[in-house]
């Protein structure tokens, strides 16, 4: 097997893939925070009565609560904001395929390339 | 143990062969591998509480323990043999080829600059915190610590990691301390654990809630891999980074476990899993000055510790120019630095340790596979190994099992996010692939003097 040369890149060439990389990671991070995709669902149950005993908290609790500066009724929204686990199915089956997807396409497209890598590394052996 | 095979990364200069400098023992390796992690004891750990109630805390500690005693053991012995600067991106490029390799350096970059990045913001919001100054924001504290950590960095990697091993051995004395002063052994005085761990609240959201604590769960350790990064600046890659990854692993055990001991005896869990600052808070609540002065301190101390070390490693990951003088990979740590300096401004810490955990895991998942192929390609015997790891291919299955899990947790937090994660992984793997690999020299990305791979 004849070494492979690769074409010569020009140094604008080269500073343009590298701003193209870097332009992806920050799109790619960004993105679902601007889109205010990031977070997990979480909600406020709401109580009538914000009393220590009607938030589930027992006396060592409640102490422990007035310690860290609490009243019952500041502490409400921090022990009422529940997570509501709902498997939504629909986006559970996007995200299976991508992953699957994502790590076939990886693992053959490397293969592929490690071959012309051994290939040409070891010829003479 | 049999000496390992080692590769060098080297840059010429006026004609001058420059390589990174070998001046790391077992003990610098530890010192990058849990100063990297420890932080998690201080934040983070405990919004698996929060996803989950304190028992699911404890129950992701014990089993994701068991993945990362997984990623130790299958790292310990493809890096003590694929022992080269990079880490996981030398060995995807000597097991499973460029592509491959390509993806795990921006899962490395990633994982470690939104942790430094998670790290600057703690150290931001811990001092702003303790000021009590109105108006007084954490921009300044970030940007100070980014910049400060960069030029450590730069300057030399002794230095760096003797700073992390002072700053990280006193983070966690102070959790020893802590744990010895609220006479662990005794319930009641002042450890409430039976009162605020009650049957009706350990498990608030039942078996779905310990699944989703898992996200968090990783940050108990997430990190410990880095330790792999040094492999080309320790003295003996074979005997050091085995001994530094499973001492490393062993220390934070310890000190996740009496963590969650401490912080679930001390306040509900509804405050646990919301608190930045459990260590400091824990301090605090024993009512003892001392503890949450020295527990303050450690936090800051953690964090400082877990930034340096992700610079480092980042740097290692991205790959680039030695320093002539101070030996460093100092092009790739001025390349990180904007990019971390501009997510610590747009992130908050909760969303910045998310992409941190989510980087990670899919580093594991390449890592079960890997292992798994290097047995396959050169089986035991074919190569001379620094270390080989015990009940293969056990580690791999429980270490891909439990990744398949946290994903399952991570969607149930943030599935959008991993979702256009992946795709952002899919579409730069497609530009590598069918555009950039046409520039790179293919015998030239495998340097290890190994016989032919079995199969090709």
């Amino acid at each position: 097997m004849s070494r492979y040369v690769p074409p010569e890149q020009s140094k604008a060439g080269q500073i343009f893939d590298i701003a193209i990389v870097v332009v992806a990671i920050f799109v790619a991070l960004w993105l679902p925070l601007k889109l205010g995709l990031a977070g997990a669902a979480k909600s406020i149950d709401p109580l009538d009565a914000k009393t220590w005993d009607a938030l589930g908290q027992n006396a060592t609790m409640a102490s422990i609560w007035e310690k860290l500066g609490y009243t019952p009724e500041t502490a409400h929204d921090i022990i009422q904001n529940r997570f509501h686990y709902i498997i939504d199915w629909p986006t559970l089956i996007i995200m299976a395929v991508v992953l699957v997807a994502y790590f076939v396409f990886l693992f053959r497209a490397s293969d592929r390339e490690y071959r012309e890598v051994i290939n040409e590394k070891f010829e003479d052996k | 143990m049999t000496a390992a095979v080692e590769t060098e990364l080297t840059t010429t200069i006026h004609g001058d062969r420059v390589s990174l400098l070998r001046v790391l023992g077992p003990a610098h390796v530890w010192a990058l591998g849990v100063g990297i992690v420890l932080v998690g004891e201080f934040t983070g750990w405990n919004f698996a509480a929060d996803k989950g109630g304190a028992l699911a805390a404890l129950i992701v500690c014990w089993i994701v323990g068991l993945l990362y005693t997984s990623v130790a053991m299958i790292d310990s012995e493809v890096t003590s043999t694929v022992a080269a600067a990079g880490g996981q991106y030398a060995q995807a490029k000597h097991i499973v080829g460029p592509l491959m390799a390509f993806n795990v350096a921006l899962f490395l970059v990633f994982a470690y600059t939104m942790l430094e990045v998670s790290d600057a913001i703690l150290l931001g919001d811990t001092i702003v915190a303790k000021a009590g100054v109105e108006g007084l924001t954490h921009n300044s504290f970030i940007a100070a610590t980014i910049v400060v950590l960069a030029w450590l960095n730069y300057r030399g990697v002794l230095m760096t990691l003797n700073v992390n091993f002072v700053i990280t051995a006193i983070a966690y004395v102070s959790i020893v301390i802590l744990f010895f002063s609220v006479s662990p052994w005794t319930q009641g005085a002042v450890l409430k654990l039976n009162e605020l761990v009650t049957p009706a609240n350990a498990l608030p959201y039942g078996w779905i809630g310990v699944i989703a604590a898992f996200q968090f769960g990783i940050w108990y350790y997430l990190g410990i891999e880095g330790t792999t990064q040094a492999a080309e600046e320790v003295r003996s890659p074979a005997r050091s980074l085995p001994y530094g990854t499973m001492a490393g692993m062993i220390t934070l055990l310890i000190a996740a476990a009496m963590t969650w001991y401490v912080c679930a005896s001390l306040m509900p869990w509804e405050y646990l899993g919301i608190t930045y600052y459990p260590l400091w808070d824990a301090g605090k609540l024993t009512g003892s000055p001392l503890l949450e002065n020295l527990l303050f301190i450690a936090t800051l101390l953690a964090a400082l510790a877990s930034a340096n070390g992700c610079i480092n490693d980042a740097a290692r990951a991205w790959f680039s120019a030695v320093h002539p003088k101070y030996r460093t990979l100092y092009r790739s740590i001025l390349f990180v630095l904007p990019m971390a300096l501009a997510f610590a401004f747009i992130a908050d810490l909760n969303q910045a340790i998310t992409f941190s955990i989510l980087s990670g895991v899919l580093q594991y998942t390449f890592m079960s596979i890997n292992i798994m192929m290097f047995r396959k390609k050169w089986p035991l015997g074919s190569i001379r190994r620094g270390y080989t790891h015990p009940f293969h291919p056990l580690p791999a299955i429980v270490l891909f099992c439990l990744c398949m899990v946290t994903f399952f947790a991570i969607f149930l937090g943030f599935g959008s996010q991993l979702i256009a994660m992946t795709v952002f992984y899919f579409l730069i793997s497609l530009w590598f692939h069918f555009y950039r690999y046409k520039f790179v020299r293919r015998g030239d990305q495998f340097s290890m003097p190994w016989p032919r791979p079995q199969g090709y």
